[in-house]
């Protein structure tokens, strides 16, 4: 529930911003809880439920503030060649992509669910 | 103390010896463990406590961290399972009462385990720090500590996946980042295992098995084709790369969850393993590790097991054809069954002698119970997003 309004909170805050993330291209919120839900589950199978990692990288905020997004971006529609890490682009859209990113980077998917 | 007082304390001693024969746990009538279990709760941190007789759940066992990817092994009396979570927690459960006896965080993230072939010592597999630890089963206390430091990645340590356990009281893993086997034998002194070390055995293995008959360890690789493959009655003899030709060349299709070789299915000389980034069984004959045929499936598999008979495999598959569960028949090497128990299949587990098989069905909170003769669904247990499916038979297993 928590988690849920900050979702709603966060997609507010981009519309205010008026940022590359307007109200055309951030996921609707039944996607957003969607996407949630994505991450730890299927993400969560190497980067662990709790997303603190595995045989993949952690994706917690702490480890993720940093790291530029349109190269995260890139890294989950296409993968990391020559690594266990795949490219979901045939199960996700750029914007969801975008989504998850900032989500991960807000630390709004930190912990379980 | 009075003749008189005496004779009552032997009566109460005798009493509380009685009521403790008839109910050792306070839980009933005396029974054994060997038709129970356990199915982990993944996201919940906890744990339904099963009995297969029954088709039934004892109830809820909580408290057990995080169990992302968890999993168990049990005690040589069948009585304790050690579930293996996510956070590093070892946990020591009493299958007979379904409470947690003791519980350590041993790491800061692990990936599983193994018990040794005397039942003496755990060895639990660590991404953070990488390594392995060896525990007493009787008290989880620490007897060693393996750090897995390698030449090979410059001295830091690597993640450690695919450990087993095998005869002669060893343990065999592999290092991910490394690209090494390790054999620890804990015969002569289980604080000071002996370590053998085998490099350059292929890129990321990323998990392992060792065959039924404890002769041959099996680590896939991901970071590249084939297997790595040491055969543990000629640990001299070194590991040898096999299948290096399997897909070579071909576009690999996306692995949304890596396989898992620990049950891999050995029926005969004949080997099932699932194809990476393909949808397809590959059939290897395991005398001479040649691939000798490929089974088109729904979907790239997960977990390729055979019924305890060898007659059939129970396929399941990674995202996003989890929903369905495939049955190959060996002899033909035909599908001959299709199951859709529903989204997010991602164990099964066979009854000891293999005539029913219990289905974890995440997204469903359900397990569901077929029969295996007749695919007929023949109960279902409410669970909450449940995973791996542990029964305690496996006590009686080498590798599992």
């Amino acid at each position: 529930m928590y988690k849920n309004l900050a979702l709603s909170v966060l997609t507010m805050a981009w519309l205010a911003q008026g940022s590359a993330f307007a109200a055309d291209v951030t996921p609707s919120p039944d996607r957003q809880r969607e996407l949630a839900r994505f991450v730890h589950q299927e993400c969560g199978f190497c980067h662990g439920l709790r997303l603190t990692g595995g045989l993949g990288s952690p994706l917690t905020a702490a480890s993720m503030r940093d790291r530029p997004v349109e190269l995260m971006v890139e890294i989950i529609l296409d993968g990391i060649p020559g690594t266990a890490m795949p490219g979901w682009k045939p199960h996700l859209n750029e914007q969801d992509a975008q989504w998850i990113v900032r989500a991960l980077q807000e630390g709004l998917l930190d912990g379980s669910r | 103390m009075g003749p008189g007082s005496k004779f009552l304390s032997a009566a109460c001693l005798l009493f509380a010896l009685a009521a403790h024969a008839a109910e050792p746990s306070g839980f009933g009538p005396l029974r054994g463990t060997g038709d129970l279990g356990i199915a982990v709760e993944r996201a919940s941190g906890s744990l339904q406590w099963l009995d297969t007789s029954k088709k039934t759940s004892l109830g809820r066992i909580e408290g057990l961290g995080d169990l992302s990817h968890a999993s168990a092994v049990f005690s040589r009396d069948a009585r304790y399972a050690f579930v293996f979570g996510r956070d590093g927690g070892l946990s020591k459960i009493d299958v007979l009462t379904g409470k947690i006896v003791k519980r350590v965080i041993q790491s800061g993230n692990a990936i599983g385990g193994a018990i040794s072939q005397d039942g003496r010592f755990i060895a639990a597999a660590n991404y953070t720090p990488g390594g392995v630890k060896i525990f007493s089963t009787e008290t989880l206390e620490l007897v060693a500590d393996i750090p897995a430091v390698s030449q090979t990645t410059g001295g830091k340590p690597s993640k450690v996946v695919g450990i087993e356990d095998a005869p002669g009281n060893r343990f065999v893993f592999s290092l991910f980042d490394a690209g090494e086997i390790w054999l620890a034998d804990l015969s002569e002194n289980p604080a000071q295992p002996r370590i053998t070390r085998y490099a350059n055995i292929g890129r990321e293995p990323y998990d392992a098995l060792v065959t039924q008959d404890g002769r041959w360890y099996v680590a896939g690789l991901f970071g590249e084709n084939g297997l790595a493959v040491l055969d543990l009655w000629n640990p001299e003899a070194g590991v040898k790369r096999v299948l290096g030709d399997y897909g070579r060349g071909e576009e690999k299709l996306p692995v949304y969850k890596m396989p898992h070789l620990e049950t891999w299915a050995v029926a005969g000389n004949l080997a099932f393993i699932p194809g990476v980034g393909r949808h397809e069984v590959v059939v290897v004959d395991i005398s001479s590790w040649q691939q000798v045929g490929t089974i088109a499936v729904a979907g790239q598999p997960v977990f390729v097991m055979a019924e305890p008979t060898g007659r059939r495999l129970w396929v399941n598959f990674a995202f996003p054809d989890y929903d369905t569960v495939q049955v190959i028949d060996v002899p033909s090497r035909q599908i001959v069954q299709t199951l859709k128990p529903g989204k997010a299949v991602l164990h099964m587990e066979f009854t000891p002698r293999g005539e029913q098989v219990w289905v974890s069905v995440r997204d469903a909170n359900r397990i569901d119970i077929y029969d295996t003769q007749s695919f007929a669904k023949v109960g279902e247990i409410a669970a909450q997003e449940p995973s791996g499916i542990f029964f305690t038979a496996r006590a009686h297993r080498l590798g599992l």
